[in-house]
């Protein structure tokens, strides 16, 4: 089992958050994870990405530039990210900021309304937990339930009364999704 | 050992938490990109081992601390990135000439001057050729994963003390800034090596003791430094690097570090395609462990050394293998984030070639 994923937003949509939760629930899994941020000089506002991997056996590159899936947050994302993705990979757009109709044919895409969705559980900023529910469910690349118990180890002490919520809106982008593919 | 259950940390928190598992109860440090995590770690563990955490006032200070320390025969540390570890080549210099074990570790960033704070191995040449003046080296490890950082640290520790010499541990800013499993652990107890026959932690009851690196009377230098090489030479067998799909490659690629694991995945993919490459990632870079490349060499296999910078390591490549092969060269420039995909064009130039 190999997969790949570039995580790419907006500093401040929490694309690294839910990079760790992945990384963290693939090594709970018991797979071997790399995590590793990429940070314009610029923190908020500006575009963050973070590349996570996760396999059977050990990792060599922590850093990929043809990357197998995408999980895209806002519009210069796709951009910048789209073209990179190897054909028949996967991407998660969040429609709520980005346009579908940029989606390639060569690449197979899941829109998820993200930020609505979040908006509806209550929170925008669960907008990542949604895309992220959506990404396990539409790869499998590990159990939405190991994500969902990997929350407490990865949202600081201070927010673990934001938990169920957060596992409430991975649910509800893994439902989109799997409306979806059906 | 028993299984312990592996923990999702930065590179730059193993490297932390392997310098406590190795005993470390001293650290000095002024802040640069990108190794911050380290002293931020460390500033409120260290406490918790009873041991003492200096920001100092300047890299020159916390590296003279570090001496200072080493002096005691206490187990202490000091971590910088590239500019910083520049203006502590003065106090390593002075702890190699007077025999004081100390870990120095370099997230090694964009060079020359201030450069940037991406990934760099631009610092090869300083860490491997003692770096400061005088004929002196230290030992050098190099990881390459989060688990060998902190692996690596507890064994900078023990050859410190072995060897009663500097030892730097050269990472990089991707080792240091990315995250992965790492199973921690605690070496049995920390051997000193009779550091307690040498330390100056006060004379009442015994001789005075004396460490110091200048020599003046007639022929003492001169001793010094046969002593000192002689101790060069016994550190040759602590070579060690990591050999993967060499036995039926043509080319080997030699490559260390984080750009060592990189070119791992080039080389799986080639290998997939049914390229007959394999690598050699040295994992100490002093001693240079020459005798697998030229074991290598013998057989008749070619070199390719990739590193991110313009050329350093590829020099002890050539040294290793001389008078039976060569290595071409790729280098990745320092300011550039590299990936997999950039090696493949340069592996199957020379390939083919």
């Amino acid at each position: 089992m190999y997969q790949d994923v570039i995580i790419a937003g907006f500093g401040g949509q929490g694309v690294m958050l839910i990079g760790n939760l992945l990384a963290y629930a693939g090594m709970e899994a018991g797979s071997e994870v790399t995590y590793i941020p990429v940070y314009g000089p610029e923190m908020r506002g500006g575009t963050a990405n973070c590349t996570v991997v996760i396999s059977s056996e050990d990792i060599g590159s922590p850093i990929i530039q043809s990357p197998k899936s995408l999980i895209i947050m806002n519009q210069p994302s796709l951009d910048k990210f789209q073209p990179k993705l190897v054909d028949g990979g996967v991407q998660i757009l969040n429609s709520s900021l980005v346009d579908p109709e940029k989606a390639e044919d060569r690449v197979t895409t899941y829109t998820v309304p993200a930020n609505e969705i979040a908006d509806g559980l209550g929170n925008t900023r669960m907008a990542n937990m949604v895309a992220l529910g959506a990404y396990v469910q539409a790869t499998g690349c590990v159990p939405l339930e190991q994500v969902k118990k990997s929350l407490s180890s990865v949202i600081s002490s201070r927010y673990s009364h934001l938990i169920p919520k957060n596992a409430e809106a991975l649910q509800a982008g893994a439902d989109h999704v799997a409306a979806q593919m059906k | 050992m028993s299984k312990t259950k592996r923990i999702f940390i930065k590179g730059n928190e193993a490297i932390s938490r392997g310098a406590l598992a190795a005993g470390c109860t001293c650290y000095f440090g002024y802040p640069i990109t990108p190794q911050n995590d380290i002293p931020e770690f460390l500033s409120t563990k260290m406490a918790t081992v009873n041991g003492e955490f200096v920001q100092a006032e300047s890299e020159v200070a916390a590296a003279n601390m570090l001496l200072g320390a080493a002096a005691g025969g206490v187990r202490a540390m000091t971590t910088s990135s590239s500019p910083g570890v520049s203006l502590m080549q003065e106090a390593i210099s002075y702890m190699a000439g007077s025999e004081l074990p100390g870990v120095i570790v370099n997230v090694n960033r964009g060079g020359p001057g201030l450069g940037d704070i991406g990934s760099s191995q631009g610092d090869y040449f300083q860490s491997t050729r003692g770096g400061g003046h005088g004929d002196y080296r230290t030992l050098v490890l190099a990881p390459g994963t989060c688990q060998e950082a902190y692996d690596m640290m507890i064994e900078a520790f023990d050859l410190a003390f072995k060897y009663r010499n500097p030892v730097l541990v050269l990472a990089d800013a991707i080792v240091g800034q990315m995250k992965e499993p790492v199973t921690p652990w605690e070496p049995k107890a920390a051997d000193n090596h009779g550091a307690e026959d040498w330390c100056i932690d006060g004379a009442q009851g015994r001789e005075k003791r004396l460490l110091k690196s200048l020599f003046l009377e007639d022929g003492a230098l001169a001793g010094q430094n046969r002593n000192l090489q002689s101790k060069y030479e016994a550190m040759q067998a602590e070579a060690r690097a990591d050999v993967f799909e060499c036995d039926d490659a043509d080319l080997v690629v030699v490559a260390f570090g984080s750009i060592g694991r990189i070119v791992k995945s080039t080389v799986r993919r080639l290998r997939s395609e049914g390229k007959k490459v394999g690598l050699v990632r040295p994992l100490t870079l002093y001693p240079f462990p020459s005798e697998v490349l030229r074991d290598l060499a013998k057989q008749g296999k070619r070199f390719l050394t990739i590193e991110q910078n313009c050329g350093q390591m590829v020099d002890d490549v050539r040294l290793s293998v001389r008078g039976i092969a060569d290595s071409e060269f790729h280098g990745h420039m320092p300011g550039d984030l590299p990936g997999s995909d950039d090696f493949i064009a340069p592996i199957i130039k020379h390939l083919e070639d």
